[in-house]
């Protein structure tokens, strides 16, 4: 009997391609490739980079459903979304990390220089910013402060931060470890945003 | 001001992008192609020819 790959569920459809069927994967690309295509070209504006990350976002599908690491909760979709979105973000990281030229086919030279300093009104934030965390900071507990402003702010090592409050490199890391789980949830908790 | 609405719109306002096909043919032959080969804890992916 000839099955009917278009009446399958995305669910189905996962199972079969992780038990061989190739089909499967084409049904599944054509069902969704414009719903995740349109989401990436909605964030970046460039066909190039739309195709590239689209590439991108189901060579890691694939990837991840052969190596058997697909947790199937019938949410296929939400899951792609997710990784499409993720490499969006990687995308945005990675072109402010680098510099680059404008595709105009004029060379502009600011394009690829700049003075180092913030504008005033990014210098602002960026104080903003680095009070209200030393304020988030100072609601730690006392040994949880104390490693992550030597660690942070004095750049210390966690073998002279152990040394220095004489404590074992593990619990110094602990003490880290704890230190960011609680900044994390104090700024979830209070919906501060610490981004410029 | 009966031109604007009688004239056909132009079609590249209207095309939904889509990606295209050698982006299509590219994933599905990646994914035959991929082999994940399980060894003790361990696995490694072999892209065939």
């Amino acid at each position: 009997m000839k099955i009917k790959y278009t009446a399958l569920s995305d669910a189905d459809l996962v199972s079969a391609y992780i038990a061989g069927d190739e089909y499967s994967l084409s049904t599944l690309i054509t069902r969704h490739k414009q719903r995740v295509y349109s989401f990436i070209y909605s964030k970046v504006f460039d066909r190039d980079i739309t195709e590239d990350v689209f590439q991108d976002t189901f060579v890691k599908v694939i990837k991840t459903l052969k190596r058997g690491k697909y947790n199937e909760e019938g949410k296929f979709l939400p899951w792609v979304m997710r990784i499409a979105h993720n490499l969006v973000i990687d995308h945005f990281r990675k072109n402010n990390r680098m510099p680059k030229f404008e595709g105009n086919g004029d060379f502009n030279i600011f394009s690829v220089l700049n003075d180092g300093s913030l504008n005033a009104e990014k210098q602002i934030i960026k104080d903003q910013i680095e009070h209200d965390v030393r304020e988030l900071i100072e609601e730690l507990p006392d040994d949880q402060r104390e490693v992550l402003v030597m660690r942070i702010y004095k750049d210390m090592s966690f073998k002279e931060i152990a040394f220095q409050t004489d404590v074992s490199i593990n619990t110094a890391l602990g003490r880290m470890r704890y230190a960011l789980i609680n900044l994390r949830k104090v700024i979830e908790k209070h919906n501060i945003v610490l981004t410029n | 001001m009966s031109k604007l609405y009688l004239n056909e719109p132009p079609k590249n306002n209207l095309e939904v992008p889509h990606p295209k096909k050698e982006t299509i043919a590219f994933l599905l032959s990646y994914s035959k192609a991929l082999v994940v080969n399980d060894y003790e804890t361990f696995q490694f992916e072999t892209v065939l020819n």
